[in-house]
């Protein structure tokens, strides 16, 4: 460090604890909210402190659902975000990482066509072709389907950069070598390059688990049945009825539960995660 | 940069591409290619004909004060956005990259954010800010400010943006802190030596230096509040109201499902592509000039 004085120090403590503050605090509010019955959350004066109506909010979230208009209860959603999740992420990292051997390990005809039709897909989310990719998935009669679900998704190219780019790092002489040792294709991508790639793996893999779970704008469009709505969209739908009948605090315990999941895997893996947002970025 | 060892088989290298280019091509070319044909046909009112209009769903488009109005309210809340986060996460960032020994754990404290969903962080400040029951909203009223952002178009804008704030910092926070940590220690001792302290080191050395990193941090913010705010203004404000946070990706959805006009929703698909394109053209420009600082 150049210098080291107290009063510095104190001041980046004192910054820092108003930051954690700052962003702990929406959290903090809905926690408390799925802590208390309704009456007390709606009145506009709920208490800073705890209530007594957890086990009642978060078990009829999870298996009941709402009492007042016809709710589903979110157990199920969960499940289906779950595997919505899941299957992005493990989807994207199959198909990348099979086309970067391809690409990096191989020389043939239109290499670099195929590379610029992936590489391009970076440019446009989701978002702005919608309405098309929504028709696409109707005439496939993939509508309320999981595969409608993870497919869309996972047209992309940042997996396939990511290998690329890992790929790429790898010294010649691993393959030379297992050349000599009469390694074919095959032998050489499930002894060498995949044992090698498991950081990278988990890294996409964290990354994309974040991204698949959060989808809101596409479970919303191609799902029209309950049974396979994900939390995400879930939770918005408990709160279009008026206000008055919205129930805030199965809503707050909803919220909680949705952002579990995405929250545990960055905490609990940090270095994955940092890795894999700094990679796919580049 | 080429592999000099490879394979030579001529037809694995096809299989392996298969899955992805089969993906690629069903759920991201052919809708694309749908998204500009489609903005050149006008449907019937049942959806049955379409007719080939050339460009006057574009002529339409831009013939439409509503959309001027989306483009300004994208401006404003993505600058708002941009500026806001990405100043508060420098903030924090310089002052965690201090040899403090708390600063892994303020480090998650500040990343997690991240992993929350944008429809649910839209749903948590809208609860804190909701005007009846809202913790926050009513020490607003007592003071006598009247704040009501289900009716009032200022007031919904601020909710939104300090919820879509909120959930960038911790992205921009990180790729700060890893920017600061990648300054040589070397150039702020000599700074130090000079005579020069910790704010003048700061803007004179440290935000210089920083700044391919701020530049990088400014074009994805600016994606990031295009797309990804979706979900915190659908859950929050719904486009209102009146309009008032309609953003151009917003529109194009409300447009296509509430309004049923696939064409006109189409033309503003095409417009959007562009508008991504050059924002992607510009930061690949930049990520290659990166490293000449």
């Amino acid at each position: 460090m150049v210098e080291h004085r107290r009063w510095n120090d104190i001041v980046a403590y004192l910054i820092l604890t108003l930051g954690v503050l700052l962003v702990v605090f929406p959290v903090y509010v809905a926690l408390i909210a799925s802590t208390h019955d309704a009456a007390t959350v709606v009145n506009g004066n709920m208490p800073m402190t705890p209530g007594s109506h957890t086990w009642d909010n978060y078990y009829r979230a999870i298996f009941v659902g709402g009492s007042r208009a016809s709710r589903e209860p979110v157990g199920h959603m969960l499940i289906n975000s779950f595997v919505m999740a899941m299957g992005i992420a493990l989807g994207k990292i199959l198909i990348s990482i099979l086309s970067a051997y391809a690409v990096v390990y191989f020389r043939f005809p239109f290499r670099q066509t195929a590379f610029w039709i992936i590489f391009i897909t970076l440019m446009l989310p989701v978002e702005v072709r919608i309405y098309p990719t929504y028709k696409v998935i109707a005439d496939l009669k993939m509508l309320d389907s999981y595969a409608g679900l993870i497919l869309p998704l996972i047209a992309s190219a940042t997996g396939t950069l990511l290998f690329r780019q890992f790929f790429m790092t790898i010294p010649d002489e691993l393959l030379e070598a297992s050349r000599i040792d009469g390694a074919g294709p095959y032998r050489f991508f499930k002894d060498t390059l995949l044992p090698l790639s498991v950081t990278t793996m988990a890294a996409l893999f964290v990354i994309q688990f974040i991204y698949g779970w959060n989808q809101y704008l596409w479970p919303l469009l191609i799902t029209t049945q309950d049974s396979m709505q994900t939390i995400v969209t879930g939770i918005k739908k408990m709160l279009t009825t008026t206000d008055e009948l919205a129930e805030w605090q199965l809503a707050m315990a909803t919220a909680i539960l949705a952002m579990l999941p995405p929250v545990a895997v960055v905490i609990f893996m940090q270095r994955l995660f940092v890795r894999g947002l700094v990679e796919t970025e580049k | 940069m080429e592999k000099t060892a490879i394979f030579g088989n001529k037809a694995l290298p096809y299989a392996l591409l298969l899955p992805q280019l089969v993906i690629t091509l069903v759920f991201f070319y052919w809708p694309a290619s749908q998204a500009v044909w489609q903005s050149f046909l006008r449907e019937d009112a049942f959806g049955l004909n379409s007719d080939f209009v050339g460009l006057e769903n574009y002529q339409a488009l831009f013939a439409q004060p509503e959309y001027y109005k989306s483009m300004v309210t994208t401006l404003v809340f993505s600058s708002l956005v941009a500026a806001l986060s990405l100043a508060i996460a420098l903030l924090f960032a310089t002052q965690a990259d201090k040899n403090l020994k708390a600063a892994p754990v303020f480090k998650v404290m500040m990343i997690w954010p991240y992993a929350v969903a944008p429809a649910v962080a839209g749903v948590l400040w809208l609860f804190m800010f909701h005007p009846t029951l809202g913790t926050l909203a009513r020490p607003m009223r007592v003071l006598g400010f009247n704040w009501n952002p289900l009716l009032d178009g200022n007031h919904a804008m601020a909710l939104i943006v300090m919820a879509a704030v909120w959930k960038q910092i911790a992205y921009n926070f990180l790729f700060f802190l890893a920017g600061l940590q990648s300054i040589p220690r070397s150039v702020l001792e000599a700074g130090a030596i000079d005579g020069a302290g910790p704010l003048r080191r700061f803007w004179t050395i440290t935000f210089p230096l920083l700044s391919p990193t701020t530049f990088f941090l400014l074009v994805v913010n600016v994606v990031y509040v295009f797309f990804d705010t979706f979900g915190i203004i659908d859950a929050v404000t719904g486009g209102g109201p009146a309009g008032s946070t309609t953003t151009m990706v917003y529109k194009v959805y409300a447009d296509g499902r509430l309004g049923g006009d696939l064409g006109g929703s189409a033309a503003q698909s095409v417009v959007l592509m562009v508008i991504v394109i050059a924002l992607t053209a510009i930061q690949f420009r930049y990520v290659e000039r990166k490293v000449q600082y």
